[in-house]
């Protein structure tokens, strides 16, 4: 049926139909979530855009944009990968087809009723957890057919050997299932409400311990397995540090955890929970710069090709991105710098450098570079994906710096006080106008960020519809 | 492989062949920390302080947070004011953990878009937030605020706020049977007070309006620490 040696190897054994089905709803839901992004930017830059609609207002669609952006976007790319790399590192066919489609269609199932409940204001409030209960319900069924699956595979595996992306989809599949469980201990009132059993600094501990982890397990260590997986293949090089891969894989899953308070720093909760918020946020930069540094140096010999490979483009400006945040990160949970930045867009900022830079360029990387190898064509306009790059990557520059400079505006003239020990701008309303300028320019960088993405989604399109077949046989993989 | 210490042979040969007891690993790896931040939480010696200044809301003003979590004000507005001069300048008094005692969710949000809400309570008149929700302008010229007309309109249901209030007595408020019994009545009664004094500033609303819900939630905001502190009640600590 094909031409392609490895494609010959792997028909009969892998189940690509999957990773198809998870590829094409990372791109719907991609450009989804990143327009709902836009749509609340302008609303902040110019509030009749809130439409004086009940479902259309900035506080019920910006909990739709980060569950989007998050558990759609990122979460389908990870399973795309996941099932692509796992069968292959494995050489195993997935357990069970059966579960792989319950996966499937009770994740998008999961995300259309977010997409339903939240802008009619059925919400939780806790973030990145706003469903309501029985979503919750539905999230922990799918992820534990989703956990069976996953170690099912591991059990029927092939190769007896555990390559460093299967330690961190493991750490992803079983953080997330304890993390999803306690934050949404809750007791219903009706259908659509329920309070946490946990009350006011008790909760507010639990949720960002919930939180945060959403980052470090939902955002980063599927994202490092993947990196893990793809970058190398990518390149045709092996990984540079075996040893690094074990130290920052230990110290990151161990560390992440103990984050959480950084979000209450200042705050009346106990002290000794800031402090060790604050402590495991600085010492979490080495692992994270271990995990950069070991996807940068896999490149070695191979930095000609990023000039002329897209793929190799977005995945080093990724890592690259990655590095960054997990600086800006540690810098903002010292108790100091947060007593500046907390509340502010320089938040906002953080968080995007991490999902645009890091998720985002990561996720368009294998995207690119799984498209051929699943639908056997070449992609229909490779320019384009050029041209993505860079509009994505100034993008986010615009984006990141407009809020970094909102943020510290903001933070300065919040707590500026005079001579006179009065406060030198009392009216907080002139600190917001004084934002406007900031909005538009982060509405400018959002909105490049999103026709890359529009075009990525036409170049794709075009790609599996089209009829370019490959010219080229793709390499096989490279023995590990 | 020749080139590896003993603790990465160890690794490689034991860990990396075995996924069962790799993943036994990962669980411990990932739990001792959060272990160690949240179960002192539910110590008295470790844990928040549970004063006993503070009393539950009335179920209107439960009805009123609700509202407050379905539109999202917590997206745009903290309820947290640090202990910084600038704060305590613009805000007033700084949030004492005692006062989140009965928050079912906590609500101390992430970006202050709008001001700290904290201390909002008592700080405007009534009137005032039901022009604010209705045209945020008008009383807060250059606001970016969306409309919240609807609330103006949208009437509250008792039994529903009374599944809510059970609900809160299940999870450790200190509501009695009788508070859960006496919710119609509450509501009806709290809420012709703030129609009361609504229709003393020229504005006419039913009383079982979300509008006047929500009031209720608002000016209740930060009461019980204010007059906490200004009693003396609330422990001291290094920063006072």
């Amino acid at each position: 049926m094909n031409s392609i040696p490895n494609a010959i190897a792997d028909a009969p054994v892998y189940d690509d139909d999957i990773v198809r089905k998870f590829f094409a709803a990372t791109v719907l839901w991609g450009a989804v979530g990143m327009l709902l992004g836009v749509v609340i930017a302008l609303q902040l830059a110019w509030w009749p855009a809130n439409l004086g609609l009940s479902w259309t207002t900035f506080g019920r669609l910006r909990p739709l944009h980060t569950n989007a952006v998050i558990f759609a976007f990122g979460g389908n790319i990870c399973f795309a990968g996941i099932y692509y790399s796992m069968q292959r590192l494995l050489k195993t066919r997935m357990y069970s087809d059966l579960m792989s489609r319950i996966h499937f269609w009770g994740w998008q199932l999961i995300i259309v009723a977010a997409a339903l409940t939240l802008p009619l204001g059925l919400t939780q409030s806790k973030e990145y957890a706003e469903l309501i209960w029985p979503v919750d319900l539905a999230i922990t069924i799918v992820w534990v057919v989703f956990a069976v699956n996953f170690f099912g595979t591991l059990a029927i595996r092939r190769v007896r050997h555990l390559y460093v992306a299967i330690w961190f989809y493991m750490s992803f599949v079983i953080t997330i299932a304890v993390l999803h469980i306690v934050n949404s201990l809750a007791i219903p009132a009706t259908l659509t409400r329920s309070y946490p059993v946990y009350s006011g600094l008790t909760d507010a501990l639990v949720q960002w311990w919930y939180g945060h982890n959403a980052v470090g397990f939902f955002l980063t260590t599927p994202f490092l397995g993947l990196m893990y997986y793809f970058l190398p293949r990518a390149a045709e090089r092996p990984v540079y540090s075996y040893r690094l891969s074990i130290i920052h894989f230990w110290a990151l899953v161990f560390m992440y955890i103990w984050t959480g308070p950084h979000h209450l720093l200042y705050s009346a909760l106990p002290d000794w929970a800031q402090t060790l918020g604050m402590v495991f946020s600085i010492m979490l930069l080495a692992p994270s710069w271990g995990g950069m540094l070991n996807g940068l140096l896999t490149l070695r010999g191979a930095w000609d090709r990023v000039r002329t490979d897209p793929v190799l483009k977005f995945m080093v400006v990724a890592v690259s991105f990655y590095g960054m945040s997990t600086f800006e990160g540690p810098m903002l949970s010292i108790r100091a710098v947060n007593g500046l930045g907390h509340y502010t867009n320089w938040i906002i900022g953080h968080v995007h450098s991490g999902a645009l830079g890091w998720v985002g360029m990561i996720t368009f990387g294998i995207l690119y570079w799984l498209v051929p190898r699943l639908w056997d064509r070449d992609l229909a306009y490779p320019k384009w994906a050029t041209s993505h790059f860079w509009l994505a990557t100034i993008g986010i520059v615009l984006y990141t710096v407009s809020m970094w400079v909102a943020g510290l505006s903001e933070g300065l003239m919040w707590r500026a006080v005079s001579d006179q020990g009065m406060l030198a701008t009392p009216a907080f309303m002139d600190i917001v106008n004084r934002l406007m300028p900031y909005y538009w320019l982060r509405l400018v960088g959002g909105s490049m960020f999103l026709i890359g993405v529009l075009m990525m989604v036409w170049n794709l399109i075009a790609t599996v519809r089209g009829a370019r077949p490959l010219v080229q046989a793709i390499p096989a993989p490279a023995a590990s | 492989m020749t080139d590896m210490t003993p603790r990465e042979r160890f690794h490689r040969r034991v860990l990396e062949n075995k996924a069962g007891l790799f993943a036994i690993v990962t669980t411990v790896a990932i739990s001792i920390g959060g272990i160690a931040e949240i179960v002192p939480m539910f110590t008295r010696a470790a844990g928040p302080e549970t004063p006993d200044w503070v009393t539950p809301y009335t179920p209107l003003e439960a009805a009123g947070r609700d509202i407050y979590i379905r539109e999202g004000c917590y997206t745009c507005h903290s309820q947290m004011v640090r202990p910084m001069r600038a704060e305590l300048l613009r805000y007033g008094e700084w949030t004492r953990a005692g006062e989140y005692r009965y928050d079912h969710p906590f609500l101390l949000g992430s970006r202050r878009i709008g001001p700290d809400l904290q201390r909002v309570g008592g700080k405007y008149p009534d009137a005032w937030h039901y022009e604010h929700m209705r045209d945020p302008r008008s009383t807060s010229p250059g606001s970016i605020m969306p409309v919240y007309a609807w609330l103006l309109e949208r009437t509250i249901n008792a039994a529903d706020v009374q599944a809510s209030v059970r609900a809160l007595k299940k999870v450790g408020v200190a509501y009695s049977d009788a508070d859960v019994g006496g919710v119609a009545a509450n509501i009806a009664q709290q809420g012709q007070e703030i129609a009361a004094r609504l229709a003393g500033s020229g504005i006419q609303s039913a009383a079982d309006r979300e509008i006047v819900a929500l009031i209720a939630y608002l000016q209740r905001l930060g009461v019980d620490g204010r007059r906490a502190v200004e009693a003396g009640l609330t422990a001291p600590t290094k920063s006072e």
